[in-house]
């Protein structure tokens, strides 16, 4: 842990190592549907403008011309608003991108609540559960700039249709440039054995905090960074459940259908013991204006909050 | 590539043997859409016949021409073509919309020849314009034609693309308008205007060509058209003027058969009609 690092968006470690794989790979081309200021996808604009296209204010233009592009043997990032990207344009990633297998990085950038003051349209609460359904489609969320860096490196060369889940909101520097970073590999970042708090993005940091108040009760908890949503890492899940026997999800996304919908049901049809189990997350509802860290913790996706739940749920634990 | 070119002669022949495998294939699959494909024959006719550059044998060759089918459903008339033109077997065709064969019911890039997997309506364009865009990063000199039915240009998100291409330029994309007039539940024009299609398409910077999509010579013309055009800046759409289930009189501009098979009887009339045609 490097707690003494500057907090940082996850946007920047993507930019900057998209400008990165740029020098190396000239079959990289950037589309941007008019936010690359805030997707970052300006860096690459500006060192590389012919491989750059600001295709204006239209997502399924962009991401179908993306699908064609990389159709040709190139690997296409296209980058906007998460809402934007995969709402306006889900028909395009569905046909366009995923049932034509296509070589394209999505990258959407203002997920969650933290978004802060735009308010609920520009609060992606959705995107893993409408990503996640499509077939060939796999979704990352790096956990803050360091690995951001590692992930877009990672979905740049692995071929296919993938999502990234990027933010606004700074998020604290809790991984170091030495660790591994892998698709479809969680990193157990904290160890315990009463339960496991499985999370990605910004709350993995507010449940390394709740395992440090959990830790002052004498409660260990083991902390998961689920960096790759899809395909999530089912060894993990079921380590977790056996070794700790009860599981927390906290995801800064709506319950219904997301990770914790997904790991729920693995471990239902999977796993043959009981695993008593809690999610946090949004409950079928719209985010606000507010401050970032202010509508965290309204909606309960803060440390205390998931200190208190995790204790709930011990009690649940036979 | 195109050894040698047929005659008109023998691409009316051709047109009509491929009119009645669009029969036999809906009839046969008792599914499909036979209207928006019977109005497409002769434009895929002239394209594989007369312009393109492929190699059947090798239909990911580089430096072929790419043919998007944003009209993802006119299947049977792509598939009839493509195999006349040698990428498939014939007999292969028997399979369209059969559980088990690469003939999905729209068009499906595991067909060798098919470019893209289309079948909702709006993204063709869009991915033609990416491949456009490729060439000119590959340093390949191709052309990238998109075959969109007229209903199809009611998406919003053809109108996206259309602003993109003239605004950078690629003038090596072709567009070709299937205009039957027909889509699902009536006239384009009565359900939501299309027209008028040369203002619309001028006044977006398009070089813009009208024809009969049933002639020949006019198609041939056209595409001629488009490829001198190259260097303008200009992409080029041409409008076909065409006729939905050209060939039948009773599937001509019925839209019943945008989307539905002939029946037996249906299909024996309708193959009698096509033997005693002017097409022959």
């Amino acid at each position: 842990m490097s707690s003494e690092l500057k907090p940082r968006p996850t946007r920047d470690g993507f930019g900057e190592e998209l400008v990165q794989l740029g020098y190396e790979n000239p079959k990289i081309i950037v589309l941007s549907a008019d936010l690359e200021d805030s997707t970052r996808a300006e860096y690459f604009k500006h060192k590389f403008p012919e491989r750059f296209f600001n295709v204006g204010i239209a997502e399924q233009n962009m991401v179908g011309i993306a699908a064609g592009i990389a159709r040709e043997g190139f690997t296409v990032f296209a980058a906007s608003f998460a809402v934007f990207l995969t709402n306006r344009a889900y028909d395009f990633i569905r046909i366009s991108v995923c049932y034509n297998d296509a070589n394209v990085k999505l990258c959407g950038s203002h997920v969650g609540v933290t978004v802060g003051e735009d308010g609920a349209t520009a609060q992606c609460l959705e995107d893993v559960s409408i990503m996640a359904v499509l077939p060939n489609m796999r979704i990352v969320c790096p956990v803050d700039y360091i690995e951001a860096r590692k992930a877009t490196r990672a979905i740049a060369q692995e071929y296919g249709p993938f999502y990234m889940r990027l933010s606004r909101a700074p998020y604290p520097i809790i991984t170091s440039p030495d660790d591994e970073f892998k698709i479809g590999k969680a990193s157990v970042l904290e160890n315990g054995e009463d339960l496991t708090i499985i999370s990605y993005g910004i709350t993995v940091s507010e449940s390394l905090k709740a395992a440090e108040e959990l830790r002052k009760e004498g409660i260990s908890a083991r902390v998961i960074n689920m960096s790759t949503l899809k395909p999530f890492d089912r060894e993990a899940v079921i380590k977790a459940a056996e070794e700790t026997g009860a599981i927390l999800v906290v995801e800064e996304h709506q319950k219904i259908n997301g990770l914790g919908s997904m790991i729920a049901m693995f471990l239902a049809t999977s796993y043959n013991r009981f695993v008593p189990m809690e999610v946090i997350g949004i409950n079928d509802e719209f985010g606000q204006t507010g401050k970032p860290y202010e509508l965290l913790e309204f909606y309960g996706l803060d440390y205390k909050n998931i200190f208190r739940v995790a204790k709930e749920l011990l009690k649940r634990k036979k | 590539m195109i050894e040698q070119k047929l005659s008109v002669k023998e691409l009316k022949r051709l047109a009509t043997e491929i009119r009645k495998k669009i029969l036999l294939m809906t009839h046969k699959a008792n599914s499909g859409h036979p209207g928006g494909s019977m109005s497409l024959v002769e434009i895929l006719l002239a394209l594989y016949f007369y312009k393109l550059r492929y190699d059947p044998k090798n239909p990911k060759w580089e430096l072929r021409d790419r043919v998007v089918i944003s009209k993802g459903h006119a299947t049977p008339a792509v598939y009839a073509v493509l195999a006349k033109a040698g990428f498939f077997s014939e007999e292969e065709l028997e399979g369209f919309r059969q559980f088990g064969s690469k003939l999905q019911g729209h068009v499906y890039f595991e067909v060798p020849g098919v470019e893209f997997n289309t079948g909702s309506l709006g993204q063709g364009l869009s991915a033609g314009i990416g491949m456009a865009l490729a060439s000119r990063y590959k340093g390949i000199d191709f052309n990238v034609y998109v075959i969109l039915g007229d209903g199809e240009i009611q998406e919003g998100s053809i109108w996206e693309s259309v602003m993109f291409a003239s605004h950078h330029r690629i003038d090596n994309l072709c567009a070709i308008l299937d205009y039957n007039k027909v889509q699902e539940n009536g006239f384009v024009n009565e359900i939501l205007k299309i027209e008028p299609l040369k203002d619309r398409w001028e006044s977006f910077g398009w070089n813009y060509i009208e024809i009969d999509g049933h002639d020949f010579d006019q198609l041939f013309e056209a595409l001629d058209a488009f490829t001198s055009n190259k260097g303008s800046g200009k992409p080029t759409i041409i409008v076909a003027n065409t006729v939905k289930g050209k060939g039948v009189s009773f599937m001509e501009y019925n839209h019943a058969f945008h989307g539905r098979a002939p029946n037996k009887e249906e299909l024996e009339k309708a193959l009698k009609e096509l033997d005693g045609g002017d097409n022959v």
